[in-house]
């Protein structure tokens, strides 16, 4: 099958939906890749580059459209580019079905296939084509870099000739992925980073990252995840509390980068007017959900903004700014869904709807409507972990019967032996009984480290036996004689074997 | 010819000697003095007995002592670290061979005159000897066929095998009985030998019954054998240093065994009565979608290492098969030379007998200071960034603590899927001995790499 690229048209993309290096993989997978003319241009990829990687180049889009099986785009396809979807041919890219039912629709009633990027369930299985979380990965950084670019000191404090400089404090709302991925960005920049989320379990992952996660001064076990890990929307208290919060953090920090969205929601606006007022001069606020409407009251999306000498960034193509990179983890991204598409590697993509996977994605099938999916059972992180069950439970259960009858049988036992015995017998067992407590005692105190040489030594030990064939060697019966002859034989490998390999064992262990 | 007494006395100082040897093993440093001290009590022993008791045959017994001590130290010094369970198993083997000898000698001994209740005590001692001495021969004959390979390592599951033991067991002691009766008479012979052929193939069947890794449980038991073997046979020659050493090695093997099923949270019996793994049914949730792995390959794993700060190897029976200790050594000094804090993490039951990977990370001149045992490191494991799992399965298998119907549930486990990334070495997806899913493979921070142990890290070493 022809996998076709065309060039992005929406202004001010950057991005393509293959790189040259993703196409190789393509081929391998069985598909021929066409690129149209200049589509990976402003992510730095050359036509050059795409001819030497196999692929052919279309000079216009409506070619390659029409000599195309599936086409992999990034941004949903715009009134042109429906035009040229025709029936039996299969779309694969961003298309947001809730936000954009016309779309839906335009292909239901061209007949084509259509798999959104943007719709694969997020299970652990489909993590590695989760273009969202590509995506967002990017924006964190991107959006440091912004911050970066238009904050007017050092992230990091230093000591210099001329002066202290004190580092950059930073505030990340909601850990999610590009919360993450801005926190570990402005961390390995040197500024201090403080991090808010609703969802408590993120505490973890931004301790892990060296930033310190704020905590609400406040009463709650509701939680504030929901289905599929993304966050939901909390109470009325619970709001007042985080406002508050912010409220006095904002007059402390230099940067804010908002990252908050809730799935089917506007943006919560968490950074009122007033808040943005208090911040000090020079500050940046990044909101990374400008699109949804923006976490701060004063984000205007797409732009970028001045107010009361804070600089307020509403870019809502964050990742599109870093082209090369997103270009390369969206196209690995494909590449991953075609490669469970395409499960004999003879390049023919089946859109196999008994897959959860590509089943969630798929949004029209042959001039079907399938979208929403069925929901999907499995949540990214279980709502609330059991604590880890006690394994002890069998011990505990253990009664103390079973000691009891082992130790009244045991004395029964000794004093039937006792009463019937002869007293040789009985003073050959005492020194047994002892011995065994002696070794008892002993054995215990052998580090486990030890364990295979004091088996051997022990084995060597053992072979004491052979004092028994010494006392019969010189018995004048001559079967006895021979089988006390065998009996040193083989006892003497084994003292000799036994304490040779210890010995060779023992001194391999050194500091 | 010495007297008595002073044969007495020197079997005193060589039982003072021994116990002081199985002290010397309590730390590295003494080891090497503890070994010693068996080696003079040895010496002590033998030149005391043949001073003080052996009159004629003064030369079969010679040759036979410097041929078995040639043969021994022979063994000793071509034998590979990676086989020492084959070599101590084989060893036992010959303890039990050496005693049910000495028993049928006793047994034959014209010049041993007991009368009534003497007589019938020594008998069962010959009986008991015999017994538990070939019950240990061909268990560690079966027990080396298996760790060299030689026989198939998967239980072998007889119908009805509880039974067959239990008529055995009834067997032996119905034996035991009519030797008892008949050697009063001046016979016995007959039931003495049937006894022993069912003693072996008791042997034979205990431990065909049990599978691979419950190894490190049975090398141990019969390590305890041997020293029962041994104390029986002091018992039947009224010989007090045969008694002591037998039951110093007799406990020693016990709380081997005892420790090895600790480590496993299994009841020793259960461990006896062998065929884990194969029993079906309790596989947990073992169909369940785990999710993916994640491979990985050689050179981002070198990246990994490099970059991390905190790494912990942890060391199963595979690395012993692949041979891969000495390139393990070889990354682990690389990664200690840029300053990486690289530590060993041993699970008690990790290979084919106790102490096992301790012995084989020594071969390959590991410094013992930085190998710890699962008590002393499995707190550390958040704070570390890579956790390499080499040929290992159950013993870093999450669902013992997790999953209570798991059938290793409550057996303690390395926790290394607390640190921030683990990297699987393994061939293949298969499972692990107990036939148990290992959610570990499918956890995020884990990565899978594939292939040879030894193959995959020399390259691994190479890229680093």
């Amino acid at each position: 099958m022809k996998i076709g690229v065309p060039k992005e048209n929406f202004p001010g993309e950057r991005r393509v939906a293959t790189t040259p290096d993703v196409a190789i993989q393509l081929k391998k997978l069985g598909y021929d890749v066409s690129v149209e003319s200049g589509a990976g241009e402003a992510a730095n990829f050359s036509d050059d580059a795409y001819r030497e990687a196999g692929c052919e180049i279309f000079a216009t889009g409506s070619d390659l459209w029409s000599g195309s099986d599936i086409v992999m785009k990034v941004r949903a396809p715009d009134d042109s580019e429906v035009d040229l979807l025709r029936a039996g041919q299969t779309l694969i890219s961003f298309i947001w079905p809730a936000q954009n039912p016309d779309l839906l629709k335009a292909f239901t009633e061209k007949g084509a296939t259509v798999l959104a990027m943007d719709s694969i369930p997020r299970i652990s299985r489909a993590q590695k084509m989760d273009v969202l979380s590509s995506m967002a990965n990017i924006a964190g950084y991107r959006a440091v870099v912004e911050a970066a670019q238009h904050f007017g000191r050092f992230f990091t404090g230093q000591i210099t000739a001329a002066g202290k400089v004190p580092p950059a404090k930073i505030l990340v709302i909601g850990a999610g992925v590009a919360g993450l991925a801005a926190i570990g960005a402005a961390k390995s920049m040197g500024a201090i980073v403080r991090s808010f989320d609703t969802r408590p379990e993120v505490k973890e992952q931004v301790e892990s990252m060296d930033a310190e996660f704020l905590m609400l001064d406040f009463e709650d076990d509701e939680g504030g995840s929901g289905e599929g890990g993304y966050a939901k929307v909390m109470s009325e208290e619970f709001i007042k509390a985080e406002m508050a919060l912010f409220a006095e953090q904002a007059k402390d920090v230099d940067i804010i980068i908002t990252t908050a969205l809730i799935p089917g929601k506007p943006a919560p606006k968490l950074i009122t007017a007033d808040m943005v007022f208090s911040m000090k001069d020079g500050s940046v606020i990044v909101d990374l959900a400008a699109e949804q409407g923006g976490n701060c009251e004063l984000t205007e999306p797409d732009q970028l903004v001045v107010k009361d000498g804070v600089t307020l960034i509403g870019y809502t193509d964050l990742p599109s700014r870093l082209a090369a990179q997103s270009s390369q983890l969206y196209g690995t991204n494909l590449r991953h869904l075609l490669t469970d598409m395409t499960p004999e590697k003879d390049g023919q993509a089946v859109v196999d709807m008994e897959d959860e996977v590509i089943r969630g994605a798929t949004i029209c099938k042959d001039g079907e409507t399938t979208w929403p999916p069925p929901v999907p059972k499995l949540s990214a992180t279980p709502p609330k972990k059991e604590p880890e069950p006690a394994p002890v439970v069998v011990e505990e259960k253990r009664s103390v019967r079973g000691p009891v009858i082992a130790a009244v049988a045991g004395g029964l036992a000794l004093l039937g032996l006792g009463a019937v015995a002869p007293p040789s017998f009985m003073a050959h067992f005492t020194v047994f009984v002892l011995a065994c407590f002696i070794g008892y005692m002993v054995i215990w105190n052998v580090t486990p480290a030890l364990h295979t040489p004091l088996m051997s030594v022990t084995n060597a030990i053992s072979s004491i036996i052979v004092i028994g064939a010494l006392l019969q060697v010189s018995s004048d019966v001559p079967e006895i004689k021979w089988i006390a002859v065998a009996t040193l034989l083989i006892t003497s490998i084994n003292i000799a074997g036994g304490f040779a390999v210890t010995r060779r064992m023992l001194d391999m262990f050194r500091k | 010819m010495i007297s008595t007494g002073i044969v007495t006395v020197s079997y005193i100082a060589a039982t003072i000697l021994f116990i002081l040897a199985l002290g010397g093993l309590s730390n590295q440093e003494t080891a090497s003095r503890g070994n010693w001290y068996g080696i003079v009590g040895m010496t002590i022993a033998l030149l005391a007995t043949l001073f003080g008791v052996v009159t004629q045959n003064y030369v079969e017994l010679i040759l036979a002592l410097l041929l078995g001590g040639s043969i021994g130290l022979l063994l000793a010094k071509r034998v590979q670290m990676t086989e020492m369970p084959e070599l101590v198993a084989i060893l036992h083997s010959l303890v039990g061979l050496a005693a049910v000898f000495v028993g049928f000698a006793s047994f034959m001994d014209p010049t041993a005159h007991f009368e009534g209740i003497e007589q019938t005590v020594h008998d069962i001692e010959i009986y008991l000897g015999i017994l538990i001495g070939a019950v240990t021969f061909s268990g560690s004959v079966i027990a080396f066929g298996k760790l060299s390979g030689r026989i198939g390592g998967s239980p072998l599951m007889l119908p009805a095998r509880h039974w067959l033991n239990l008529g055995l067991l009834i067997a032996s002691i119905w034996f035991g009985y009519e030797f008892v009766v008949q050697s009063a008479i001046g016979g016995g012979l007959n039931p003495l030998i049937i006894m022993t052929f069912i003693a072996l193939l008791f042997g034979i069947h205990m431990v065909m019954a049990i599978g691979g890794a419950d190894m490190p449980v049975v090398v141990s038991m019969l390590n305890s054998y041997s020293g029962w073997a041994a104390s029986a046979t002091g018992f039947m020659l009224s010989n007090d240093l045969l008694i002591v050493t037998g039951a110093l090695v007799g406990s020693s093997g016990a709380i081997l065994s005892y420790i090895m099923c600790r480590a496993m949270n299994r009841k020793f019996l259960s461990v006896i009565a062998g065929g884990f793994g194969t029993g079906g049914g309790t596989s947990g949730k073992g169909d369940e979608d785990h999710g993916e792995v994640v491979p990985v390959e050689a050179e981002e794993t070198a990246a990994l290492l490099a970059g991390a700060k905190e790494v912990m190897i942890i060391p199963g029976y595979g690395m012993a098969v692949a041979q891969a200790q000495h390139i393990v050594h070889e990354i682990t000094r690389a990664l200690r030379d840029k300053g990486v804090n690289v530590r060993f993490g041993i699970h008690p039951v990790a290979g084919r007998m106790p102490g096992h990977m301790n012995v084989l990370l020594a071969e390959a001149k590991v410094p013992y200071d930085i190998v710890f045992e699962m008590d002393e490191i499995n707190e550390d494991f958040p704070d570390v960034d890579v956790s390499v799992v080499i040929g290992a399965n159950d013993i870093v298998n999450p669902s013992a603590l997790t999953d209570p119907d798991s059938p290793i549930a409550g057996m303690p486990v390395l926790e290394c899927w607390k640190g921030t990334t683990s990297i699987v070495l393994k061939r293949s997806m298969a499972t692990g001995y107990a036939g148990v899913q290992n959610p570990l493979f499918f956890l995020e921070n884990t990565r899978m790499l594939f292939g040879d142990a030894k193959e995959t890290l020399d390259n691994v070493f190479k890229a680093l």
